[in-house]
């Protein structure tokens, strides 16, 4: 990415959660570096953004995204979903492994890298494969992914079924320091299901996935985690019983940090009335008490990071009766939209809603990341809280599955900088 | 977030007229209690020399069965021939259309030869929601089993049994035995008895087979088959498919019949004038004795006769609630769901 020239962004409210800092300033980038913060800068030549009235905050992390390169070119493209990304106000994109082929080769992670850093929109951070083919039976070369930057290692949504197997790959992640990352579900207690085991499943005749599916699978996780003192991360938390769990590990001292998607704070089972497919996702909205404790979870810090759990599909993808529809949100688009949402609705804090999307995330996996650092490569969004949108007007992300295109969002990105290069600029 | 509609848009024309039978829930009492009177006047077309009237004369009904299915079929291939439409049956398995888009595909090649009524089953519930919310609102779609979420007719025929047996729903106890976790009929007919006006509408079954939260439809619940069976007026045993055997849900039929099979010493339980339904086809021995099944209470073969007569019933109410539709005045098509563009 090549630095630009000077940047002056006149005005702001700089929002930092990192350093706690929330002032109206000045900013100056200087070769794409952060140089200088303050009240009336003054920069002959370079460029300015007025920022009056909107919000400074550092590049969006977003911790769990599904790309669709490499393997599903109909679901769009590194370029297509990092442009959404920026537009977005995301510079950094945790991917998952379970790409076509998996993420568990160097020449996969260099091929990522190569065509993101070619498209250019956005950092694309490869999450490796826990094991060869996800198909939990032989460790990948951690070591080696690693060394080519993955940030991370997971078996995405394939659960490793073998407990020994599963322990020894923890070992092996931390011999090396790898955080790994559980999509925890356990497989036959949520085989053939597609929404929350409640009482909308019960009168649509849906068949269900129980809350205990996820803790079952997360209990033996945290357990293992203890035995073996691997750092570890959880995505896509969605139940109450799971937040008491990893309130009561983190107590404990154990080394475990979550993250939880904005659409399961937002939504409940009740959005799936009249069979809507565009809210089947995995796992699925859970009951109303569990989305108030997901919401606490966050304000707690229990859930550290919210993600989008972006997941484009092809259009043909939800044209089926429900439960023969494929699951996931596209959610680049509206991560930052819809937290800004849920603040407006005072259920959650402002500095807390951004530190969940910048600072936490990065703090989770280890990123160099999320925060606003003078000398830096700067990364950061200027966004307008008071402007709002629809966002299936200037939708981007390949994959339209969303049920928020017709709905009026707060927050429009005016201005995306990402290592020092401007990903996104609009009036 | 999004609610249920309370008027119910794919079902109903602004007016409150029939279009689409898709679900009992979300219909008024008095849509029910339409379907209910019409079919009586359709009872007698049986008897008749000639078994026609001339209600869907130069309609093309179609029956789109994408799961096997003998007797509904039959009952609305002969309700639709009673009302002298044009019938076309196409039984789809289920593997070739799984995929979305070649369902749509196949509505869109059966809409362009100028069909008027799809019949619809299918083996995903949710189904005939999909059909309805996709085809073009020129045709009317009527549920014929959608998975595990509802049998509309199916209920309404239980129900037009229960008018004629009992008269009335204001004061029956009803109780519901066996697998309501699979039962698109048992959930129809919860959703019917309880906006007819039932007093108490009983499930009856080991827990796994309720369906978790299943309380929350407006239902007692019991385990014990004597205890739900206590007075009760109306007994509806539900057929138990042999695969819930394989799938650990029951160790076996002969503990399930030990358990919740419905014989003459168990039915003392209920009220002396109990009547004994089930929709059909019967595991003898399993989740019914014979000697129940053939019994003086049993009025199971009566409910084919009137299922004929309500799908009649049903058919001739979405055709004329479409024709009295004003032009344009036809209510928002989808409710509120995205759709990609």
């Amino acid at each position: 990415m090549q630095p630009r020239a000077d940047l002056l962004i006149r005005k702001a409210r700089v929002i930092d959660p990192a350093t706690g800092r929330d002032e109206v300033a000045d900013l100056l980038i200087e070769s794409g570096r952060l140089t200088r913060m303050g009240a009336s800068l003054d920069a002959p030549g370079a460029e300015l953004f007025d920022a009056e009235g909107l919000w400074l905050l550092p590049g969006l992390v977003d911790s769990c995204v599904r790309l669709p390169e490499p393997g599903n070119h109909r679901r769009g493209s590194l370029h297509t979903e990092t442009r959404a990304a920026a537009s977005g106000g995301i510079t950094h994109l945790c991917a998952a492994p379970d790409t076509d082929p998996v993420i568990d080769s160097a020449a996969v992670v260099r091929l990522i890298r190569d065509r993101a850093m070619r498209a250019g929109f956005a950092r694309v951070l490869p999450i490796a494969a826990l094991t060869q083919g996800l198909e939990g039976s032989q460790l990948a070369e951690m070591a080696t992914l690693k060394d080519v930057g993955c940030i991370a290692v997971s078996n995405a949504g394939h659960r490793v079924q073998d407990a020994l197997v599963l322990k020894r790959s923890l070992e092996y992640a931390a011999t090396f320091d790898l955080p790994v990352i559980f999509r925890p579900q356990d497989a036959a207690l949520s085989a053939g299901g597609c929404v929350h085991e409640g009482p909308v499943a019960a009168r649509l005749g849906l068949p269900g996935i129980p809350a205990v599916a996820e803790t079952v699978d997360l209990a033996r996780a945290l357990l293992l985690v203890e035995a073996t003192g691997v750092r570890a991360h959880f995505h896509q938390i969605s139940c109450a019983a799971s937040v008491a769990l990893l309130r009561h590990a983190r107590a404990q001292g154990l080394p475990v940090t979550a993250d939880v998607s904005i659409h399961h704070l937002l939504l409940d089972e009740s959005a799936i009335e009249g069979f809507n497919s565009f809210c089947h996702i995995s796992p699925p909205l859970r009951s109303r008490a569990d989305r108030d404790a997901l919401i606490q979870g966050v304000i707690d810090g229990t859930l550290d990071a919210i993600s989008s759990q972006h997941t484009p599909l092809g259009s043909s993808a939800k044209l089926a009766p429900f439960p023969s529809t494929r699951p996931g949100i596209s959610g680049l688009d509206t991560l930052l939209s819809l937290t800004l949402e849920l603040v407006q609705r005072d259920q959650l804090p402002l500095r807390r809603a951004i530190d969940a999307l910048t600072a936490a995330p990065a703090r989770c996996l280890g990123l160099n990341a999320g925060r606003l650092e003078d000398g830096r490569l700067a990364s950061l969004c200027v966004v307008d809280p008071a402007a709002s949108r629809l966002p299936g007007e200037d939708w981007l992300s390949a994959g339209r599955n969303s049920p928020w295109l017709d709905t009026e969002l707060p927050g429009v990105v005016r201005l995306t900088v990402c290592e020092g290069k401007v990903t996104w600029l609009s009036d | 977030m999004i609610a249920a509609p309370s008027s119910d848009p794919l079902q109903l024309t602004r007016d409150g007229q029939l279009r689409n039978f898709i679900s009992i829930e979300g219909l008024p009492r008095s849509v029910l209690e339409q379907i209910l009177d019409n079919a009586a006047s359709f009872v007698d077309v049986g008897d008749r020399a000639i078994k026609k009237v001339p209600l869907l004369r130069g309609k093309t009904v179609v029956n789109l069965f994408f799961e096997a299915s003998t007797r509904t079929r039959t009952t609305f291939e002969l309700a639709a021939k009673r009302l002298s439409a044009d019938v076309l049956n196409i039984d789809i398995a289920r593997s070739a259309t799984s995929k979305g888009e070649s369902l749509m595909d196949m509505l869109r090649n059966l809409e362009a030869m100028a069909s008027d009524m799809f019949v619809v089953r299918h083996a995903d519930s949710g189904a005939a929601h999909y059909i309805a919310r996709h085809a073009t609102p020129d045709v009317a779609i009527i549920n014929a089993g959608d998975g595990r979420h509802e049998h509309p007719t199916q209920a309404m025929l239980d129900m037009y049994t229960i008018r004629h047996y009992k008269g009335r729903f204001a004061g029956l106890k009803v109780a519901i035995i066996g697998d309501i976790l699979h039962s698109r009929v048992a959930r129809s007919q919860i959703h019917a008895l309880n906006i007819l006006g039932a007093e108490e509408v009983r499930l009856i079954g080991p827990k796994t087979l309720l369906p978790a939260d299943i309380d929350s439809l407006g239902v007692r619940v019991f385990t014990d088959l004597e205890q739900g069976l206590q007075d009760v007026d109306v007994v509806i045993a539900l057929r138990l498919q042999k695969e819930r055997m394989d799938s650990a849900l029951l160790p076996s039929e002969t503990e399930f019949f030990h358990l919740y099979g419905l014989t003459e010493e168990r039915l003392r339980h209920a009220h002396p004038d109990a009547i004994v339904m089930h929709p059909g086809p019967i595991n003898r021995g399993v989740e019914i004795a014979s000697e129940v099944a053939d019994g003086e209470r049993s009025v199971i073969l009566h409910q084919v006769t009137f299922g004929i007569a309500v799908r009649m019933a049903v058919m001739s109410m979405c055709m004329s609630g479409r024709e009295t539709e004003q032009p344009g005045g036809r209510a928002d098509h989808g409710g509120s769901h995205a759709t990609p563009r």
